[in-house]
């Protein structure tokens, strides 16, 4: 498997990123390369803060194919970690591992180790519905529930069987100020959440994910979908939850990258081909591959 | 040529046989449905009476139809005479050459009776303690001004008869077995006095009834044949009198509507070829409600575990396979599974363990409302099945990860997002099942259904719901009018009413169902993507 240049993973069902077989040289959507000024100025903590998540020697295959090959990664706490690379390369398929959502697909075998905090969450007798409660996870698509505005952030302390009206009306209200939802919604709250426009759903969504108060905010592609008004929403909010989250990103968008993350990760054919501070990633890589992609001569 | 090859390239063909099949469809359907109507709706209409002079005198009645002659064969007519205690039969057939002067007198009456059906003639004279009050003309008059009064106290009567002497005649029954079973002595006595104190009420009910029943018979009405017969009836065995060839529009359209009324809303008489249908609709609908309440539990939770819980492999296969077939077998097999396993063992273990005083009177281990919607449940599960199964199916992958992500088990999953998701899909298969459960009639023959219930499955009695008691079906109905009665020629009008009720019925179970589906559609909404 190892010796293809070519990934393939031909099962649609496996795979959650459709794979459009990416020959590496082969120019997709060239992302424009980033510019100096997008970079934000590094913030000395991110340098000092302590580990908060852990992949050691990650494997992964589908079946007999292998998807994710040794993968070793750090991320701090209360940082922006982001995993950029071509489609197909392994990045959502790594985030996916991190609240274990990979037990969901039939022939699915990893080993290694991910360790959030100081336990590692792929040791048997975990109890895989607490280790989720502490990952928030935003999909690609905003996928909120036929039910009202409230009912939707309301959801996850619902079903840890949190009965209270006050304790709930409190953490949806939090959820959505902190989610930059509030003044949009707080009038219409009994409102079905399919009625909020592309973007208010992907923020209620991440609103749903907070009001368990996570430690970890997985973000599998959140903005994929949304327009850039929107997109720049969720960037600023991104920006404001990694002050009590600690943040996952897959992204296609070199900016957004750029723009949102602490730390970058390059992913290619199910390798980490280089991690680091983003401003040194993207003005400085170490790799070959990475400065082609990031430059944008493929993708 | 090129061009029309081009045609044939764009698929126009295909296009025009498709649409011509669908329009074939269409027709089928609509003159399917508009046959049943044309005969049924045609049946309250008010017919001319004819008279005629026949080979055996004069003949009053309606046309109901015409051979032409054919071969050395005459051409025939067929009238509808009624007068059956007279005549012995309903219709009479005369050779075309045979009978004169046709004629519509416009004081031919069409008199509709409580029993032998309707009579056609006129009336002599109307009597009170055999005291004539009038004659011919002025008894008409007389007999149109006292029905209503008389048809009200009749109504009376049928109240009582059925409500409060029914009740009492129950409640005996139960003291009496009660009694039996009973040992102490001052049970028994206590037991004893409540016996008395309902048989008071009872022999209280019966003066009062028959009191009444002499009101009604006070007053008898002398009707009278064209061909000069008479017949002597109370005023009370009239239901109404109809001057069939004396009706502007007007009148024709309130007779329509109030014999209508009459059809959907009463009880049956005479074996069922008279009357309503109440019952039956009351039935069918109260069958179709238990047999929906039954069938969407057991589907659902069936196609669950199938979809949800099974681990996909040879087994699941099988039991899937298994269950569509379940929609193949004859569902006279179902009548006699539901008859050996629902009524006899079921029903026959019940009555031991619960009913044990009442036997060998059976009360469920015969056929009964409950067995009979258990049976089509039966019958029915597998479209819930495979409807349920493709709706849990179509329940987005999004969806569901999203709900598992924020910490809910697979079980919270499945009750918070995945049936509310489903259910539309869910009430798709239920719609199929209600159309496929109210139609059948095979199955219900053998587990509860009957020609003619003494009380309805839900009353004003406790416990309200009698599940174990027979009831009347429409489709039955159909076949009992029709093929089943004594009077199988006047009844046929009514085979085509009763299917075109049961097709409204269907139909309206069907809205209901689809109104649901709407407003969970519209809840669940559309993705804005």
């Amino acid at each position: 498997m190892q010796s293809g240049a070519q990934m393939e993973i031909d099962d649609p069902r496996i795979v959650p990123e459709p794979v459009t077989s990416a020959e590496p040289t082969a120019v997709a959507a060239p992302a424009p390369a980033a510019r100096l000024a997008d970079l934000p100025l590094t913030n000395a903590a991110v340098l000092t803060s302590p580990t908060m998540l852990t992949v050691e020697g990650l494997n992964l295959f589908y079946g007999s194919k292998q998807a994710l090959f040794d993968v070793n990664l750090k991320v701090a706490k209360n940082t922006v970690m982001a995993f950029i690379g071509p489609s197909g390369c392994g990045k959502s398929t790594l985030l996916r591992c991190l609240n274990r959502m990979n037990d969901l697909i039939e022939g699915v075998r990893i080993d290694g180790e991910v360790r959030i905090g100081d336990s590692n969450i792929y040791e048997p007798g975990v109890d895989v519905i607490s280790l989720r409660k502490r990952t928030g996870m935003v999909f690609q698509k905003s996928n909120p529930f036929p039910k009202s505005i409230y009912e939707n952030v309301a959801y996850g302390l619902r079903i840890q069987g949190v009965r209270d009206r006050r304790i709930l009306d409190e953490a949806v209200e939090s959820s959505l100020q902190a989610a930059g939802l509030w003044d949009e919604v707080k009038d219409r709250m009994r409102e079905s959440a399919l009625s909020l426009s592309g973007g208010q759903q992907q923020r209620l969504c991440i609103a749903r994910a907070l009001a368990v108060n996570p430690e970890v905010l997985l973000m599998d592609e959140p903005c994929s979908a949304l327009d850039p008004i929107a997109t720049s929403r969720i960037e600023e909010l991104i920006f404001e939850l990694k002050k009590k989250f600690t943040i996952v990103i897959v992204t296609h968008n070199m900016q957004q990258a750029a723009r949102a993350s602490d730390f970058t990760a390059f992913f290619w054919l199910g390798k980490l081909i280089e991690s680091g501070l983003t401003e040194k990633m993207f003005t400085n890589p170490r790799e070959r591959t990475t400065e082609d992609y990031i430059t944008g001569r493929f993708g | 040529m090129k061009l029309f090859m081009q045609w044939l390239r764009r698929g126009n063909v295909f296009i025009w046989f498709s649409g011509t099949m669908l329009s074939i469809c269409l027709l089928m359907i609509v003159g399917l449905v508009g046959f049943i109507a044309a005969k049924g709706l045609v049946v309250f209409w008010p017919q001319a009476l004819v008279q005629v002079h026949g080979p055996e005198g004069e003949v009053l009645g309606e046309i109901t139809s015409y051979e032409a002659p054919f071969g050395t064969e005459p051409a025939k007519v067929q009238f509808r005479v009624g007068n059956r205690d007279i005549y012995g039969q309903d219709f009479k057939w005369f050779k075309a050459a045979e009978i004169s002067r046709r004629q519509e007198p416009k004081d031919a009456l069409l008199i509709e009776r409580l029993e032998n059906g309707a009579f056609f003639g006129s009336i002599r004279d109307i009597t009170q303690d055999g005291q004539p009050i009038a004659i011919a003309g002025a008894a008409v008059e007389e007999v149109k001004r006292r029905l209503p009064a008389m048809n009200k106290l009749q109504a009376q009567i049928r109240k009582i008869e059925k409500g409060a002497v029914g009740d009492l005649n129950r409640k005996l029954e139960d003291c009496r077995r009660t009694m039996e079973s009973e040992s102490s002595a001052k049970a028994r006595a206590a037991l004893e006095q409540k016996e008395q104190s309902l048989k008071s009420q009872y022999d209280q009910l019966q003066t009062e009834l028959d009191q009444l029943r002499v009101k009604v018979k006070t007053i008898s009405v002398t009707l009278l044949t064209v061909d000069g017969k008479t017949k002597e009836i109370p005023l009370g065995g009239i239901v109404r009198i109809v001057p069939a060839n004396d009706l502007n529009w007007f009148g024709k359209v309130r007779l329509y509507f109030s014999r209508l009324w009459e059809f959907v809303a009463d009880d049956p008489r005479e074996s069922n070829t008279e009357g309503g249908i109440f019952p039956a609709i009351f039935g069918t609908v109260m069958m179709v409600l238990i047999m929906s309440m039954l069938v969407v539990p057991l589907g659902v939770v069936t196609a669950l575990f199938l979809r949800e819980y099974a681990k996909d492999g040879l087994l699941v296969r099988a039991v899937r396979v298994a269950v569509n077939n379940l929609a193949g077998v004859p569902s006279i097999v179902f009548g006699v599974f539901g008859l050996g396993f629902f009524v006899y063992a079921v029903g026959g273990t019940l009555d031991q363990l619960f009913y044990s005083s009442k036997l060998p009177t059976p009360t469920f281990g015969t056929g009964g409302i409950i067995w009979a919607s258990l049976t089509l449940a039966l019958l029915t599960v597998p479209v819930v099945v495979v409807a349920t199964e493709e709706a849990l199916a179509a329940v987005p992958r999004n969806q569901r990860e999203a709900s598992l992500a924020l910490g809910a088990t697979k079980w919270q999953t499945i009750w918070n997002v995945v049936l509310p998701g489903a259910a539309p899909g869910i009430l798709t298969g239920l719609i199929l099942a209600m159309s496929r459960g109210a139609g059948e009639v095979a199955p219900l023959m053998l587990t509860g259904v009957v020609k003619l219930a003494p009380a309805m499955p839900l009353d004003g009695s406790f416990p309200f719901l009698h599940l174990d008691r027979k009831f009347m079906h429409l489709g039955f109905h159909i076949y009992d009018v029709g093929f089943q009665s004594p009077n199988s020629e006047a009844a046929k009008p009514m085979v085509f009413m009763t299917a075109l009720l049961l097709l409204f019925v269907v139909v309206m179970l069907n809205l209901v169902a689809l109104r649901l589906r709407r407003k969970l559609r519209a809840r669940l909404g559309g993705s804005t993507f």
